[in-house]
């Protein structure tokens, strides 16, 4: 035979095999979701264990057949914390790729950048950032339609920090904040919730995210003698804020990080400046220590477990909200398929009990939030590892 | 714990201020120290220092050498980063402008930092403190042994280079570059090579301000652009090309942030040091120590 003939032959046998071998991997269809996450750049800490996450998800549910017989088809972008590149991604994720819902971004700015898209193109976002203002349009006072969010509110971590504190009797404090949205978020929170505990904020100071050096804030809350000090960050100004506070002899003073502080590695590098810091934590980061009768236990048990097998490094807290907006989405994915309309109206109305990696959520027309401060654990640095606090 | 005087707080401010001001000026030094020979801004400059302190918490923690080698062996590597910046950015290019060379040193700088990030990632790295974390209280201020360290080195670099520049031959040689490099080469100067000298000063003192400023306020792939506009400025002010002026620029400047922070609006911290550079300028454009004459003859 000539070459060209023993070249179509062996070509169609190719494809005959081909064809008899996927069986196996045959999936019905495909369902598409989108991620946009900031992987990298200055929010990639948030936006890592995020991806990772949901990367993983998605392998163990394909794995195991997908949904009802569809391959779940992850199309994840990175934004690099940038809220021009999240729109463009944000659009090409819609028209270009057609997913029915994204997932994501990871950070407030990133996100109120595209809740104007996600309401006129009529996709479901649910995204893993914290600023209340992500579900809460100013105008109607009511939710924006097509948006969701898994992390707990500011306002829960306010709320869980200032009850513990009127619990031990502290009523001066002071508080430090970083000037990006969640330094400000957080600090409008603490002032507007203060007069509701009975505390009276005797320092306000701020500072920037890449400062290395506190000591003159600290110094000038040093000088108001106040009870106890809230931080509001996060990023590597966490942990030097706690080092300026020891370096200066203020350990009497009870300090209390917001719930940005939550991942083991920030312990090691605070270099025992963190003994006894107070921190409002979501039931992921302290999986071990809840109690066997926990809703939670079984599902952040296994999401501890799973990450941990997969890339060899402890789970970030962030990542547990990712966990938390994707197994929604597939759960409205499981019930209703991939019509955007059906999965918004899923979402609103039949995420009850759901039980997350913060959090019990349960989601309305009202709420696109679904949690109380109960989702947030006070939680209190020990021997180098986290302990429940009393 | 007993409540803070006034007069504490203010020394508080002065010490935090003076240990910051520190680096600033040592990566003023730094800038001086190549603008003088060459004309050029080394944007690079930050990315010794990160270097610095990343390298060195490569031998002393992770390679487990003690601190008394770590500090020779790390100050070698960085030195030797910058050798290799001149050789293969500066030397190489064929018709050197100011700005050309200007706009190599940027790429270089963005190209360390995201080495730095391959090899390091984004998380901060720590170095436990050269003589312990025992604060010794002055006046009511808590003084970490850490920043005497920091301020201890910027004098000795203070009076090495002092006597590298005024009493040895090299030193003299570079300092004629500087005032005239054509001159300079007549006399027998071999120019390029004390191009090659500048770099490498300039990334060691960098080095030295890295690793000792690493255990206080720990260090990070992209900590270098943010001390490299601090240090320039602090340069600036102080005078482009006079190395007391950098010194003083940089501890005016460091003084500066601590105690506008702490008396005035910690939001605007980084505003003040900047503003006071501005209203510096307006009314002595040369900086505080420097000459009219020299910036006049100065292209840049």
């Amino acid at each position: 035979m000539t070459f060209r003939k023993i070249a179509v032959l062996s070509t169609i046998c190719l494809f005959a095999i081909g064809l008899i071998a996927s069986p196996a991997l045959a999936f019905k269809g495909a369902y598409k979701v989108g991620a946009l996450f900031s992987v990298t750049g200055k929010w990639s800490f948030l936006g890592d264990p995020e991806k990772k996450t949901a990367e993983m998800m998605v392998e163990q549910i394909n794995n195991a057949g997908g949904i009802n017989g569809n391959k779940l088809e992850l199309i994840v972008y990175d934004t690099e914390g940038d809220a021009t590149k999240t729109n463009l991604a944000f659009k090409k994720l819609i028209t270009q790729d057609k997913v029915c819902a994204v997932i994501g971004p990871s950070g407030s700015g990133t996100t109120m950048a595209i809740v104007p898209v996600a309401e006129k193109y009529e996709v479901p976002l649910v995204s893993c950032a914290a600023s209340y203002k992500i579900v809460h349009d100013e105008k109607t006072g009511k939710p924006y339609k097509w948006v969701f969010k898994t992390p707990q509110t500011d306002t829960m971590a306010a709320e869980a920090i200032y009850t513990h504190m009127k619990k031990h009797g502290i009523s001066k404090i002071a508080i430090i904040s970083v000037t990006s949205g969640f330094g400000a978020s957080g600090r409008s929170e603490l002032i507007r919730l203060a007069p509701t505990y009975e505390m009276t904020i005797v320092a306000d100071e701020k500072y920037g995210g890449k400062d290395s050096d506190l000591t003159a804030q600290l110094t000038k809350i040093k000088g108001t003698a106040p009870q106890a000090i809230i931080n509001w960050s996060v990023g590597p100004t966490q942990v030097v804020v706690l080092r300026n506070y020891r370096d200066l002899g203020m350990v009497s003073i009870p300090f209390y990080q917001s719930h940005g502080f939550g991942s083991r590695k920030n312990i090691e590098l605070a270099a025992g400046a963190a003994e006894g810091v107070f921190c409002p934590l979501g039931s992921c980061n302290i999986a071990e220590l809840l109690p066997e009768n926990d809703p939670q236990k079984a599902v952040t048990m296994a999401y501890n477990k799973n990450y941990m097998a997969k890339y060899n490094e402890p789970l970030s807290s962030f990542g547990g909200h990712a966990w938390d907006a994707l197994n929604m989405v597939v759960k409205a994915l499981e019930n209703v398929g991939d019509d955007k309309a059906k999965i918004q109206s899923y979402l609103e109305n039949h995420i009850k009990g759901f039980v997350g990696q913060h959090g019990i959520f349960n989601y309305s027309a009202d709420d696109h939030n679904g949690l109380t401060k109960d989702a947030f654990n006070m939680v209190v640095v020990k021997d180098g590892d986290w302990a429940l606090a009393d | 714990m007993e409540k803070i005087t006034l007069a504490g707080q203010l020394f508080q401010y002065l010490i935090t201020g003076l240990t910051v001001g520190s680096i600033y000026a040592m990566v003023a030094v730094g800038f001086n120290i190549i603008y003088n020979v060459t004309e050029i801004i080394n944007f690079a400059q930050g990315e010794f220092v990160m270097l610095g302190g990343l390298i060195m918490v490569f031998f002393h923690v992770t390679v487990g050498l003690p601190l008394i080698l770590a500090f020779p062996a790390t100050v070698i590597l960085v030195t030797l980063v910058g050798i290799l910046l001149d050789r293969l950015a500066i030397n190489p290019i064929r018709q050197p402008t100011v700005l050309t060379l200007i706009i190599a040193t940027i790429a270089a700088s963005i190209l360390l930092k995201g080495t730095a990030m391959f090899i390091w990632g984004k998380d901060p790295y720590d170095l436990s403190a050269f003589s312990g974390r025992s604060p010794i209280s002055v006046f009511g201020a808590v003084i970490q042994p850490q920043y005497l360290w920091v301020i201890g080195f910027l004098i000795v670099i203070v009076i090495i280079l002092s006597i590298f520049f005024n009493r040895t031959i090299i030193g003299k040689a570079m300092s004629a570059c500087a005032d005239n490099p054509d001159a300079a080469s007549l006399v027998g100067i071999n120019v390029k090579q004390m191009i090659l000298l500048s770099f490498a000063l300039s990334a060691a003192i960098g080095a030295v301000a890295g690793i000792t400023v690493t255990p206080i306020s720990l260090m990070e792939y992209d900590r270098g652009a943010m001390l490299a506009v601090k240090g320039f400025g602090a340069a600036v002010l102080g005078g482009l090309g006079s190395f007391p002026g950098a010194i003083l620029g940089g501890l005016i400047i460091g003084a500066i942030e601590s105690f506008g922070a702490g008396l005035i609006s910690s939001g605007y911290k980084d505003a003040f040091a900047l503003i006071v550079l501005l209203v510096v300028l307006f009314f002595k454009p040369s900086g505080i120590l420097g000459s009219i004459e020299i910036s006049r003859i100065k292209r840049f």
